[in-house]
């Protein structure tokens, strides 16, 4: 159902950006690239000692006739941007956790990586298949 | 030939088709029959003879596989990196990263006849060391068979075709068999019987330069049969390489030594980053022996040629302890079947890696399966384990391998009845009789039987039936089933509480019961004599020394219900040892079902807990028999109580 995902460093530049394939990639891009200051205002304005879960998930950034961006946020500072469609039957806000929360994990699990380094476009099959359940069905499998 | 070598079944010819197929041209050319085992038993056979001179290289690799046979068991002799080689000029087999090797590799024609990759363990050294000499290099392995094979082949070819190239580039195989020998020996150990392609790891190595021949050697190693198997050579060098980092075999690598460690493979990042995603299963970050083996065997797959799969392979995955018998067994048969598998291993791979760049063939994958086989089915067969096991349940020390009971067999289980009907007591016959009952059963594992068996002895001795029932399903473990190994430790409970209540009703149940009857029998003997007249009438075969009943009921289990009437039946006096019994038996069967699933994961837990149980079997079985010394000096007293009452009565009336 996300018809996109990113996953920006910290330095914001994008590690991994991935739409879906019948969609028209660069209109995604741009639409994250410039979800990344609202995720920059949501951040600073959280102040100091955002630890938590519910503040790593900033929800819904800025909604679209068409499409809705979702944020979320790590401890070091890499955020995850999701759009989803708007059309789609309405996902709750806490699928939109959910997904986020796997997307976090297989992030997780690239890092385990010895051999990836951070800061390095993220070319693991293993994130994209899980990325790519996200796209078929909402939810990584 | 197209049906033995799979390609009918597969529907193409992969790599390990290829090779299978032509060898078997080359031995129907011969005049021998034309059969799977054709294939691993003719050697030295003349090359097949093709009207097309690009058969040179197939020929080739059907000579190869003749010779190669002595020394490459191990490497999958069918898959044939070295075709990949030969076909660098045709074009046709596209590994990239082979090809680039291979035309490396044509510099060196007439190199010396490779050594046979043999024997990565002998040659165990750091990545590469190697690499400079060819020949010397080989000189570890026995060459015998396929050097001097591939030096007159690679004369017969000094065309310098790319086949040659590729035949000789085996020959500058140090570099590769540095680091692929490890790969190699391993495979082709276990490949020299199942195929000549030895010969092919060794063409490979030849052809490929240091980094190519590494690579084919590599996939050459890897073990036809299966394509991810990892061969008994290669599991030890694996951990040989496993110890040098971390001496622990039950540690882990962190994830910084293993990137230090495999980056010496020279493999690309990218490479080397999807071979760490693929083997470390758990995601921790760091490498157990098994996550370590596997990658290791994926690395020397992939410096073969082969490509890497796109999820791990069956045979690679670290064993949950539940696996491992299976994994065990699937290596073992991975050879046996060797024809087929490559067949079906190439499908396999060949579906996983579409996305891989290169164009590794299919056997690539695949033979990086064969090669890599779980780490845990190099476990000790069933049969061993048994026999460990059953000492151990002398011991009360468990099921080593949950999964090797079930590849022991049934005669095993016999065997370990017998051993352990010896070892623990000097059972009787009603042991003995049990027993064989429950050899019969054991294959059946039907956690059911235990729970009648159960019954019986739960009855019998509900406090104990707890410590024996795990006992029980440790020590009855010992047989090979699973199934069965819960039922096992149950019965062995139920043995102990079984000698008390009766034996018989148990050994009909179940064979497992026949482990724990073991047990019991020596209680049972003991109390055989004592309790004969009581429980003799109810069960002929076993000497119920119910008894028991003085001993603590086991819980009786809700599930040896069941089977306690049946004891019951039989032992009509001993209703109450039978209930007993059967509590116990069913306290016992009831864990025992429960005991296989979790085995898995707790496998030293639960052979811990069967020892325990073992002991508490053997204590309790003292116990019965104790009681029932007792209960026949109390019966003895009473009876002559009696009489004396009746020799007082007269003058009562007086």
């Amino acid at each position: 159902m996300a018809v996109c995902v990113a996953v920006i460093a910290k330095e914001n530049y994008p590690l991994y950006i991935r739409s879906a394939p019948t969609e028209n990639e660069l209109k995604f891009h741009y639409m994250v690239h410039t979800s990344l200051d609202v995720v920059d205002e949501k951040i600073s304005a959280m102040g100091k000692a955002l630890v938590d879960q519910r503040e790593l998930y900033l929800g819904l950034l800025y909604p679209t006739e068409d499409y809705k961006v979702y944020g979320y946020v790590t401890n070091s500072k890499v955020k995850f941007v999701m759009v989803v469609d708007s059309s789609n039957t309405a996902l709750r806000d806490n699928e939109i956790r959910s997904m986020f929360r796997k997307l976090h994990n297989s992030y997780t699990d690239v890092m385990c990586n010895p051999f990836y380094n951070p800061g390095d476009r993220i070319q693991s099959r293993w994130a994209l298949f899980a990325v790519h359940a996200l796209f078929l069905q909402g939810l990584p499998c | 030939i197209m049906e033995l070598c799979g390609a009918t079944r597969l529907g193409y010819f992969g790599r390990s088709q290829f090779y299978i197929a032509l060898k078997l041209v080359a031995v129907a050319q011969s005049g021998f029959p034309l059969r799977v085992e054709s294939i691993n038993t003719v050697k030295d056979l003349p090359l097949p003879r093709f009207v097309a001179s690009k058969n040179e290289q197939e020929s080739r690799h059907a000579a190869s596989y003749s010779s190669d046979s002595e020394n490459q068991g191990s490497y999958s002799g069918v898959i044939p990196p070295p075709p990949g080689r030969g076909q660098v000029k045709k074009g046709s087999i596209s590994h990239d990263t082979v090809q680039p090797r291979t035309t490396a590799d044509p510099q060196e024609p007439a190199s010396p006849v490779v050594s046979p990759q043999q024997s990565p363990p002998t040659s165990p050294h750091t990545w590469r060391k190697h690499n400079r000499h060819p020949s010397g290099g080989n000189s570890e392995r026995p060459l015998a068979g396929p050097g001097p094979f591939w030096s007159p082949f690679g004369e017969a070819q000094s065309g310098g075709s790319a086949g040659d190239a590729v035949w000789s580039g085996h020959s500058p195989p140090p570099p590769q068999e540095n680091w692929v020998s490890f790969a190699d020996t391993p495979p082709t150990s276990t490949l020299l019987t199942m195929h000549p392609a030895s010969a092919q790891d060794q063409t490979t190595v030849r052809t490929v330069a240091s980094a190519t021949t590494a690579n084919e050697i590599r996939r050459q190693s890897s073990s036809y049969d299966d394509p991810w198997k990892i061969t008994d050579e290669q599991r030890q060098y694996y951990v040989n390489q496993f110890k040098t980092i971390q001496p622990d075999l039950n540690g882990f690598i962190p994830g910084s030594a293993a990137k230090e460690f495999f980056t010496k493979s020279k493999l690309p990042i990218l490479e080397l980053s999807h071979i760490w995603e693929l083997s470390d299963f758990d995601k921790d970050g760091a490498l157990t022996l098994d996550e370590f083996c596997a990658a290791f065997h994926l690395v020397v797959a992939r410096k073969n040629g082969y490509d890497l799969p796109e999820k791990l392979p069956e045979s690679l995955m670290p064993k949950l302890i539940d696996l491992e018998d299976s994994a065990d067994v699937g290596d073992q048969p991975g050879e046996v079947g060797y024809s087929g598998s490559p067949a079906e291993a190439p499908p396999s791979k060949s579906p996983s890696m579409p996305s891989l760049n290169q164009t590794w063939p299919e056997l690539n994958q695949s033979s990086e399966d064969t090669a890599i086989v779980h780490p845990v089915p190099i476990r000790m067969t069933p049969s061993k384990i048994h026999m460990q096991e059953m000492e151990l349940k002398r011991t009360g020390s468990d099921h080593t391998n949950p999964t090797s009971p079930l590849l022991v067999k049934p005669s095993d289980l016999s065997e370990e009845n017998k051993i352990n009907s010896s070892v623990k007591f000097a059972s009787g016959n009603t042991v003995g009789q049990q027993q064989a009952g429950v050899v019969a059963h054991p294959p059946a594992v039907p956690p059911r039987p235990q729970p009648s068996q159960a019954p019986g002895p739960v009855v019998h001795r509900p406090v104990d039936a707890d410590g024996l029932i795990t006992h029980t399903s440790t020590s009855p473990q010992q047989i090979p089933e699973q199934p069965n190994f819960a039922d096992f430790s149950q019965f062995e409970v139920f043995a102990a509480s079984n000698v008390n209540e009766e034996q018989d009703d148990e050994a009909e149940k179940h064979p497992e019961v026949l482990l724990v009857e073991k047990a019991s029998d020596p209680a049972s003997s003991l109390r055989v004599a004592k309790t004969d007249s009581k429980i003799e009438e109810k069960t002929a075969t076993s000497a119920p020394a119910n008894v028991s009943k003085g001993t603590t009921p086991l819980a009786p289990p809700p599930k040896p219900v069941r089977r306690r009437l049946k004891s019951e039946d039989e032992l009509r006096p001993e209703v109450d040892e039978h209930t007993q019994k059967t509590g116990v038996l069913a306290a016992v069967l009831a864990s025992q079902p429960s005991i296989p699933r979790s085995i898995g994961k707790d496998k030293k837990a639960i052979q811990a807990s069967i020892r325990r149980n073992k002991e508490t079997n053997t204590v309790l079985a003292r116990l019965n028999s104790e009681l029932q010394q007792q209960l026949k000096d109390v019966l003895e007293e009473r009876i002559s109580l009696e009489v004396q009452l009746e020799q007082l009565r007269p003058f009562s009336h007086l």
